[in-house]
């Protein structure tokens, strides 16, 4: 899941973003890892994710198949977390995303002791990832790390809409929805809550952040004044 | 992916969601189009925006109505008001560019959602590297750029020259048609994906010379490229070997996935195979 990986920001950027994902490895442990699995994704629950996914299934902000034309005005944009854990039905990665490395180091220490005998990983920045590994005392055993984008980057928009598509490494936020959503913030047009789930329904695996993408936004919004 | 012209009501909502800008609204037939040979079969349209099942006639009359009083007609932004968007039979060499763009649609090669392989995420389980490697993901097209495999061909047929082995269960490497020169097959050269990753591994002291490489070719391929560095930190959990290399290279290193060592082997044919042999044979 290098979808993680990439995101684009300076290290402090990322003090609100701490993916915890469990992933299997095919022919080792990946038989009955189904229920682990699940298992992960309902532990993660009391911790208060900010999001939750599977690779499969899509995170909790999801989008409707069949959408009654009253949602223009009244749309649930309640994240569904209990759908995601419960809604898992075949081994995928999955993931759990914090904004505060309280909560993950927690969450963390949970799963180290629930034994699952899946590789848990942890992206964020190294230094994060680092204190994560400290509070909960195991030392990091292996580590990819991002060197950025490199090649026709003029190809690229504006850092603050490349923050907020790169929180989709598959590229399903588009960087053209990401800029209407900070023009829409700019304008007033939407809140940056209702700008944030409607990107967070294209994130097709869950590890879109909204608590990162509303501070990308409100911060779009003030520097304005 | 097509969009039906008797649904489209050309409100314009999936030109922005089109992660590659490749839907536009045709003035000749006032209906959202998709460029093809831009579309890279991603199905962002399709799975990302909800669907509305409103009468097209009826939308499309409101909406000229609104137009002529000069009022702004905003549906919400991630709907589809009148389910428009239908997947096409993909076929050879098609296909291949939704293996590589719908992170839904898992490769064969590897069984996995998405474009890569488990790299280092399970590596506390299966020891693809260890200490003294490092394993690389060169990622070409992301994000929002996209690329062609004849710029991802120019990137494995350098790499091969100088020696390097290429990941056998990586969804590229299984469409070269000779691996120990990096040459892709003929067929899918001009065909456009989200993004695809080459995946090698090498010795430690190689990372300068590949970092090189790589940056030698992204000068001449027309698309962004991002670097991963996968490496096996030693017993303390620290890693001082390969990050001072890349710091040297003038990187500034920001991010990381970091495996932290839980993963176990469970599955009751390798258990019994480890209880009988002695341990850390099965990794």
């Amino acid at each position: 899941m290098t979808n993680t990986l990439h995101r684009f920001g300076p290290s402090p950027s990322f003090n609100d973003d701490y993916i915890v994902f469990a992933i299997c490895c095919r022919g080792k442990n990946e038989k009955d890892a189904l229920p682990r699995l699940k298992k992960f994704l309902h532990m993660a629950i009391p911790f208060q994710p900010v999001n939750l996914g599977d690779a499969r299934n899509g995170g909790c902000l999801r989008p409707s198949k069949e959408l009654s034309p009253l949602n223009h005005w009244n749309r649930d944009m309640t994240p569904d977390l209990e759908r995601v854990a419960n809604g898992l039905d075949a081994p995928t990665t999955v993931a759990a995303v914090f904004d505060n490395r309280k909560a993950a180091v927690a969450f963390i220490k949970s799963v180290k002791e629930a034994d699952l005998g899946l590789s848990i990983n942890v992206s964020t920045s190294i230094d994060n990832a680092e204190a994560c590994c400290d509070e909960v005392g195991i030392p990091r055993h292996s580590v990819g790390y991002s060197l950025g984008f490199e090649g026709k980057t003029e190809k690229l928009p504006n850092t603050q809409t490349l923050t907020l598509s790169t929180m989709c490494g598959h590229g399903m936020v588009s960087h053209s929805l990401a800029k209407k959503m900070i023009d829409w913030v700019k304008e007033g047009r939407r809140t940056p809550e209702q700008a944030v789930t409607y990107m967070a329904r294209f994130c097709s695996c869950g590890v879109f952040n909204p608590a990162r993408a509303r501070r990308v936004l409100e911060d779009a919004r003030h520097s304005m004044k | 992916m097509r969009i039906n012209p008797d649904k489209c009501v050309a409100c314009g909502n999936c030109t922005y969601v089109c992660p590659m800008g490749a839907i536009y609204i045709d003035p000749a037939i006032k209906r959202a189009t998709i460029d093809r040979d831009e579309c890279v079969e991603c199905y962002a349209c399709f799975n990302g925006l909800s669907k509305e099942s409103l009468n097209p006639t009826m939308v499309r009359t409101i909406r000229k109505l609104f137009q002529m009083m000069r009022v702004r007609f905003e549906p919400e932004p991630d709907v589809c008001p009148t389910s428009a968007f239908e997947p096409d039979k993909l076929e050879w060499p098609r296909v291949v560019r939704r293996a590589f763009s719908d992170p839904r649609v898992p490769h064969e090669s590897t069984g996995i959602e998405g474009r890569g392989t488990e790299e280092v995420k399970t590596n506390d389980v299966s020891g693809r590297v260890k200490e003294g490697e490092v394993g690389f993901t060169i990622e070409f097209g992301r994000p929002g750029v996209g690329a062609r495999f004849h710029e991802i061909e120019r990137m494995s047929m350098r790499l091969a020259k100088i020696g390097v082995d290429f990941e056998k269960k990586n969804p590229v490497t299984t469409l070269m048609s000779d691996i120990p020169s990096g040459k892709i097959r003929e067929d899918i050269l001009n065909e456009k994906v989200m993004s695809a990753i080459l995946e090698l591994k090498t010795t430690v002291d190689r990372t300068e010379e590949i970092v090189r490489v790589v940056k030698e070719v992204e000068r001449e391929i027309d698309t962004v490229v991002v670097l991963g560095v996968g490496v096996r930190c030693d017993s303390n959990g620290d890693e001082k070997v390969v990050a001072p290399i890349l710091e040297k290279l003038g990187y500034e290193l920001h991010r990381a996935k970091t495996n932290i060592g839980l993963g176990k082997i469970t599955n009751p044919d390798l258990v019994q195979v480890q209880t009988q042999e002695p341990a850390g044979a099965a990794t």
